[in-house]
């Protein structure tokens, strides 16, 4: 069994020093998609992290049974079924929310962070910190997607989590919110620019060049 | 080991063992949980169709289940309408499938004047009929749907028992990622929804004069509502819906009937 150490390392590493969006720019679609409220962005983390966590740990328990020639199809097949129960759990339990994230949940099984961490993490490493590995993804991802969330819902729509925080002029009030940030694109200049602020915080980071 | 776990019989074995299992997993998941859904989307529907007669305020909070139903099963009758003759007919209009209708040749038309990109339209409508303590009809509840920028936008239209004053107008549901928050999502905006109350559906010759418009003074008249900015097309298929749902391939002579007294 692995010790603290590497355990804290599984876990909290993913959030700042190998971000799964951040370091190594997967799974930026749905972080596009999805990012321009904070309620969504928090359910579609948490399906992410229940998604790879579990996917991590059923790959890695049959990681030595698995076939190397349909190793690709064997983990597809794991990840597609956890994320068709994850949507249907959210259809029957959080019906709203479900309406809102629409087909992204099930875009989950073309999130490159899941099949990613599959292929190269749980094919090589015992169940326990297989599932550790994907908790601290699932919690990397939502570190990005909660900071895109929160500018964008603040600034785009003068609110958080719904409360709103800057009364709009709309309502009577005298903030202008910036629609860009309502747009999927706006959500490339920020992680852009929350890519530049880790880099710039954590050079080693930064790819050589050539 | 590596040799084995790579020989033809394991690979079958291993592939089809977990088709078996991962099927397995997902189709109890999915029976145990449909009635569950089900009732969430009922639910949902029931929710708006009271939100636009006016009787219950869902933005005030989180609704309670069961004040929903209570209010729904007290104040609502749901009523199967044959597009045709603009006559009721008979059937139980509450488990009725319009949808699923729609989409089997049999029971639906192709409509000529396709303009709010339907496809197809059941022959038989469902209208919602709220009425007051007293059993006097306050509000007749059309559903309208139509094709906006990214995708259908489902709609109820709540018009005064004279089925011409607009009560509200009431987006409930979007196929796909819907329409752009911000900008054509604002067809949710209690604000934008507010402008529909009090506008008339009909000029005094009796045409469907209804418009979203975006100059000011025709959006002051009595027929007119502000155009979303910004949502050109949302808007225009917001009035696409309600042009091709109020006409001759819609409910038009359902309303005729009502109009003329056939309700009461």
């Amino acid at each position: 069994m692995a010790n603290a150490k590497e355990l804290k390392q599984v876990l909290t590493g993913p959030i700042i020093n190998n971000n799964p969006i951040a370091l190594q720019i997967l799974g930026v679609c749905s972080a596009l998609a999805v990012t321009a409220k904070m309620e969504t962005a928090i359910v579609m983390t948490l399906a992410l992290t229940v998604v790879t966590a579990f996917s991590n740990l059923f790959i890695s328990l049959l990681r030595n049974h698995i076939p190397s020639s349909v190793r690709i199809i064997v983990q597809m097949t794991v990840i597609a079924s956890l994320v068709i129960v994850v949507d249907q759990v959210l259809q029957a339990y959080a019906y709203d929310i479900a309406k809102q994230l629409s087909v992204f949940v099930g875009l989950i099984i073309t999130n490159c962070i899941v099949m990613g961490r599959a292929e190269a993490y749980a094919m090589k490493t015992p169940p326990m910190m297989s599932f550790m590995d994907g908790i601290g993804n699932g919690l990397g991802y939502g570190a990005i997607l909660l900071s895109v969330g929160f500018i964008r819902e603040l600034f785009g729509n003068g609110s958080l989590f719904g409360i709103e925080i800057l009364s709009k002029i709309s309502d009577g009030g005298w903030y202008q919110p910036n629609g860009l940030l309502l747009l999927p694109p706006s959500a490339f200049f920020l992680i852009g620019g929350l890519i530049w602020m880790i880099r710039t915080y954590k050079p080693e980071q930064v790819e050589a060049k050539g | 080991m590596a040799s084995n776990k790579d020989s033809f019989g394991k690979t079958l074995f291993v592939v089809i063992g977990l088709c078996f299992v991962c099927s397995m997993f997902v189709s109890t998941a999915a029976v145990l949980l449909k009635p569950t859904q089900q009732e969430n989307k009922l639910l949902d529907k029931q929710k708006y169709i009271l939100e636009a007669a006016g009787l219950v305020d869902t933005k005030a909070g989180k609704l309670e289940k069961k004040t929903v139903i209570d209010t729904y099963n007290k104040y609502v009758e749901a009523r199967l309408v044959d597009l045709k003759t603009g006559d009721f007919i008979e059937g139980n209009a509450d488990t009725f499938d319009v949808e699923k209708a729609a989409r089997t040749p049999a029971t639906s038309f192709k409509p000529q004047h396709d303009i709010a990109s339907v496809k197809r339209v059941a022959n038989t409508g469902v209208v919602y009929l709220i009425k007051d303590d007293n059993k006097q009809l306050q509000t007749v509840i059309i559903p309208v749907k139509g094709y906006g920028l990214w995708s259908t936008m489902f709609a109820f239209l709540a018009v005064e028992a004279d089925m011409n004053t607009i009560r509200s107008l009431v987006y409930y549901d979007f196929t796909g990622s819907g329409e752009t928050p911000g900008l054509g999502g604002e067809v949710q905006n209690p604000q934008w929804i507010a402008k529909w109350e009090g506008k008339k559906l009909y000029n005094e010759n009796g045409e469907l004069a209804i418009q979203v418009t975006k100059l000011p003074t025709v959006a002051a008249s009595v027929h007119g509502v502000d155009a979303l900015s910004g949502a050109t097309l949302t808007s225009n298929g917001v009035q696409h819906s309600l042009t091709f749902w109020l006409g001759e391939e819609g409910f038009a002579r359902f309303i005729e009937k009502a109009r003329n007294g056939g309700l009461s």
